[in-house]
């Protein structure tokens, strides 16, 4: 965080451990306002400085999506302090259990962050300023109704007297909270609202940004690890005697599902790993593979009596009388996270019975409780650092029972020292929680005009519920798995969704957009065969089918305007449209091409709009849109895990491809807040770009294309 | 013992001739502004500069770079302010950050050989790899530093 920027590794660790423990006598006070140190506590949030800084704690996770900042600026906005002025702290998340959730969830998941606790965070920044306000107005002896604040001084109206917040804070403190606040109209907003920069930046062009791998110990020690390949194996035999006397290993250590060997540096661990010969209990998954798979969600397509999500009308009637039906099965692989960031976690045990641990995360909340179970130690006891995050997209959303969490703190158990465990490349892409890998057959029956009268929808693919949330699943149904198709919002009059649920032994989790992600690309894409068949401008098309749906329709038409939809292109490039809604947005893309000799894709531009309701950091928003273009087109033109003798196939960056600067097309971005709701931001963006790049490609082609990536392993780069 | 001439400063370090550099700075030294990706070379993550020139150093033995040159993000400015690290504040390139280290040593050392490169020379020596998606703004930033 900001306070540590300038501070060296070792510093940096006395000084969290003095942060620590200021944070730990904030447990034992008997109120939320009161100071815990010199500096003035003024909430659970807000911490003014005698110094007149400002130290907000953010209670979300920081994995480049902005949200320190942007979270930050709410607080700010409404405590009308010097932004200049203000810097952050991750909160220990010992203390929602402490102050009774004043934090509310941490899990940084679902573009979540500010949408749902923008109103939590606004109100500490009111109440503390309504605080420091009362502060200054006692000490005046005067009304605060007559006094007002701006950029951290108040000013008593009348006499023009000022004071600073930091001069007010330490009896601010004492202050009983208002009960009721009330929050700024966004419209006058000074500091939220605006393109502030990111309070993370000059850590990040510095290499001082500290991430959980960065955590370095006295007398740490560095742990490798190689995991049952196959999904659900376990650890058989293995042979130390082969890897006795390797360089700087000290210890092998044996875990139900996996051997980690600890040594004197991460390298030295990792070639001993890899040297030692391990025997695997394959279970009962060896077998499996990508052609089985795809034979089960083949024969899901075709499967009877699975359950239905929506069925409005008659589909079955409407199809057999149509003028025209059109039919077509879409395809999806799993997809790796592959955050830059490998997975590890960091654990040292302490002689007073404490347990400190590092790890990057988008749950704060998930790793002490992983830690609490692993270790088996009270979660008080436990102090679980947040750091940044190096990307996170989802994997790092809860700590599953034997995921990193779980392992280091075994190892660090066996090992009697604080050990660094960190994932080699090949393990992360390879015990991942993958995107699901999903099918879809899609019929519709179209009208003498050409529009759909029915649209009948099978799904047939992985359930994530299956591995996350098992308990979740009544009757075979994952109503999440047809998001985008059970809240279909194009105007159609006979419509059926149903899903054959088709689960393999690969674990299945949250990927960035999560079925948002292969969704668009069923329903978009399919919406636009119907349009080419229908021979209309795709574009249109959906503005016609959309006249029932007022935010989606503004919000593809401000992107089709921003495109210049309609207008001549140069010789052979082409434009593709899509919209989708999610995560509390409403998003649109268009993504213009050529195409290359060899039958891929060139792009040149994407042009989005988003409505999320509220712009809290217009310029984080289009770094986010911009950022999700990359990362929709990494999967779209090269991602895919495949499956063979029950383990994933790819490794490392080799076999599972990744967008380079040399593929990235131009990227505009339009935001077009319509107010009066708050939509998430890290996720909807990437969802309607793989469409309307395929669109494009219909376009140019007359083909479409069915299956992803475009781009099939073993192809020339383009 | 492998002496090793790191951002100004000589380190005698007692490792395996094929530890590669990176973990030499990381686990050895401490240095820990430069990243660990892939470990083959594949996401540039750990690119540091070796006589000036970019180099994956998850796959560059530390015995391979004595005497040379070293250069970390650590040591590419006293504060922060060479022209790529306020370029890149100017532009607000990173998100994570996390591959940001070597994304700037790589465009540091593309603009001491190019300092007006084309798209193509940037596509060319530019090959990190960033899963937040921050190459057009990278790209951006890169065109701006050309025109200063």
């Amino acid at each position: 965080m900001n306070k540590i920027v300038k501070l060296d590794r070792r510093s940096f660790l006395k000084a969290s451990a003095v942060a620590g423990g200021g944070l730990m006598l904030g447990f034992h006070m008997p109120t939320a306002n009161a100071a815990v140190t010199k500096d003035s506590e003024i909430n659970a949030w807000v911490v003014v400085k005698a110094d007149d800084s400002v130290l907000i704690r953010v209670a979300h996770s920081e994995m480049g999506q902005g949200a320190m900042t942007g979270l930050a600026q709410l607080v700010a906005e409404e405590l009308d302090c010097d932004w200049s002025k203000v810097k952050t702290e991750f909160v220990d998340p010992r203390l929602n259990i402490t102050r009774n959730k004043v934090y509310g969830g941490m899990a940084t998941v679902g573009s979540r962050a500010i949408r749902s606790s923008h109103e939590y965070v606004r109100k500490a920044g009111a109440s503390a300023r309504v605080m420091l306000v009362q502060a200054a107005a006692n000490r005046w002896k005067v009304s605060a109704t007559d006094c007002t604040a701006k950029a951290g001084v108040i000013t008593h109206t009348a006499s023009g007297r000022t004071l600073t917040y930091g001069a007010v804070a330490e009896a601010a403190a004492k202050i009983a909270p208002p009960k009721d606040v009330t929050l700024k109209d966004p419209a006058t907003w000074t500091i939220a609202g605006q393109p502030k920069m990111r309070l993370d930046m000059q850590e990040k062009v510095t290499g001082q940004a500290a991430y959980a791998i960065d955590i370095r110990l006295d007398g740490m020690l560095f742990a490798a690890i190689a995991q049952a390949p196959v999904f659900g194996g376990k650890l058989k035999s293995y042979d130390e005697a082969a890897i006795a006397g390797a360089k700087g290993v000290r210890k092998v250590v044996a875990l139900p599902y996996a051997v980690a060997v600890v040594a004197d540096s991460y390298w030295e661990a990792q070639k001993a790993v890899r040297g030692l010969p391990v025997v695997w209990d394959n279970g009962a998954n060896g077998k499996v593979s990508s052609a089985s798979i795809a034979k089960s969600l083949d024969e899901g397509l075709a499967a009877k009596d699975v359950p239905v999500a929506r069925n409005d009308g008659d589909v079955e009637k409407a199809l057999a009388g149509a003028v025209k039906t059109i039919s077509a099965e879409y395809r999806v692989p799993y997809l790796s996270h592959a955050s830059m960031e490998p997975m590890n976690c960091t654990v040292r045990f302490n002689a007073d019975g404490t347990l400190d641990v590092w790890a990057p995360t988008q749950n704060a909340e998930a790793i002490l409780s992983a830690a609490a179970r692993a270790s088996g130690l009270d979660p008080l006891k436990i102090m679980v650092h947040l750091t940044y995050s190096g990307g996170g997209f989802g994997r790092r959303g809860g700590a599953a029972p034997g995921d990193y969490v779980d392992q280091a703190v075994a190892i660090a158990k066996a090992a009697g020292a604080p050990v660094k465990l960190v994932w080699s490349r090949e393990e992360d892409i390879q015990h991942d929680f993958y995107r699901p890998i999903s099918s879809a057959k899609m019929t519709a029956a179209l009208d003498a005009d050409g529009y759909p009268v029915a649209w009948n929808t099978r799904i047939s693919g992985h359930s994530i519920l299956s591995t996350q949330n098992p308990s979740a699943i009544k009757n075979n149904m994952d109503q999440g798995f047809l998001v985008l198709f059970h809240d279909n919002v194009y105007d159609v009059a006979n419509v059926k969704v149903d899903y054959a649920m088709r689960n393999s032994h690969v674990p299945v989790g949250y990927w960035r957009s999560v079925n948002h992600s292969q969704n668009a690309y069923f329903r978009e894409c399919f919406l636009d065969e119907l349009a080419h068949a229908a021979g209309k401008d795709p574009y249109e098309y959906r503005r016609k089918l959309l006249q029932k749906a007022p935010k989606q329709l503004a919000v593809i038409e401000a992107c089709a305007k921003a495109a210049d939809w309609g207008k001549p292109l140069p010789a052979g490039q082409f434009r593709g449209i899509a919209q989708i809604d999610g995560y509390g947005s409403y998003a649109a893309a268009v993504v213009e091409i050529s195409m290359n000799a060899d039958g891929s894709p060139h792009v040149h531009r994407v042009v989005q709009a988003i409505d999320p309701g509220y712009a809290v950091n217009p310029d984080s928003i289009k770094a986010q849109m911009e950022g999700s273009v990359a990362w929709t087109m990494s999967a779209a033109l090269y991602g895919e895990i495949t499956v063979k003798d029950g383990r994933v196939e790819q490794g490392n960056f080799d076999r599972y491809r990744m967008l380079l600067m040399n593929n990235m097309p131009k990227v505009e971005t339009v935001i077009v807040p319509s107010g009066g709701f708050w939509g998430g931001i890290g996720e909807p963006g990437g969802p309607a770009v793989v469409p309307a790049l395929v669109n494009a490609m219909l376009a140019a082609t007359g083909k479409p294309q069915r299956s992803l990536p475009l781009i099939k392993r073993g192809t020339t780069s383009v | 013992m492998i002496n090793l001439h790191i951002n100004g400063q000589d380190h005698a370090v007692d490792v395996d001739p094929d530890m590669p550099l990176l973990w030499v700075l990381r686990d050895k030294l401490g240095m820990m502004g430069t990243k660990f990706g892939c470990g083959i070379a594949q996401c540039g993550a750990c690119t540091v500069q070796i006589n000036g020139v970019a180099m994956r150093s998850c796959v560059t033995p530390a015995s391979a770079v004595a005497g040379a040159t070293i250069t970390t993000i650590e040591g590419l400015s006293t504060n922060g302010d060479s022209p790529v690290q306020a370029a890149w504040v100017a532009h607000q390139v990173p998100q994570c950050g996390y591959c940001q280290s070597g994304m700037i040593m790589a465009v540091d050392a593309l603009l001491k050989t190019t300092p007006k490169p084309t798209d193509d020379q940037i596509n060319a020596a530019i090959t990190n790899i960033c899963r937040c998606g921050t190459y057009a703004r990278a790209r951006d930033a890169i065109h701006d530093i050309a025109q200063a």
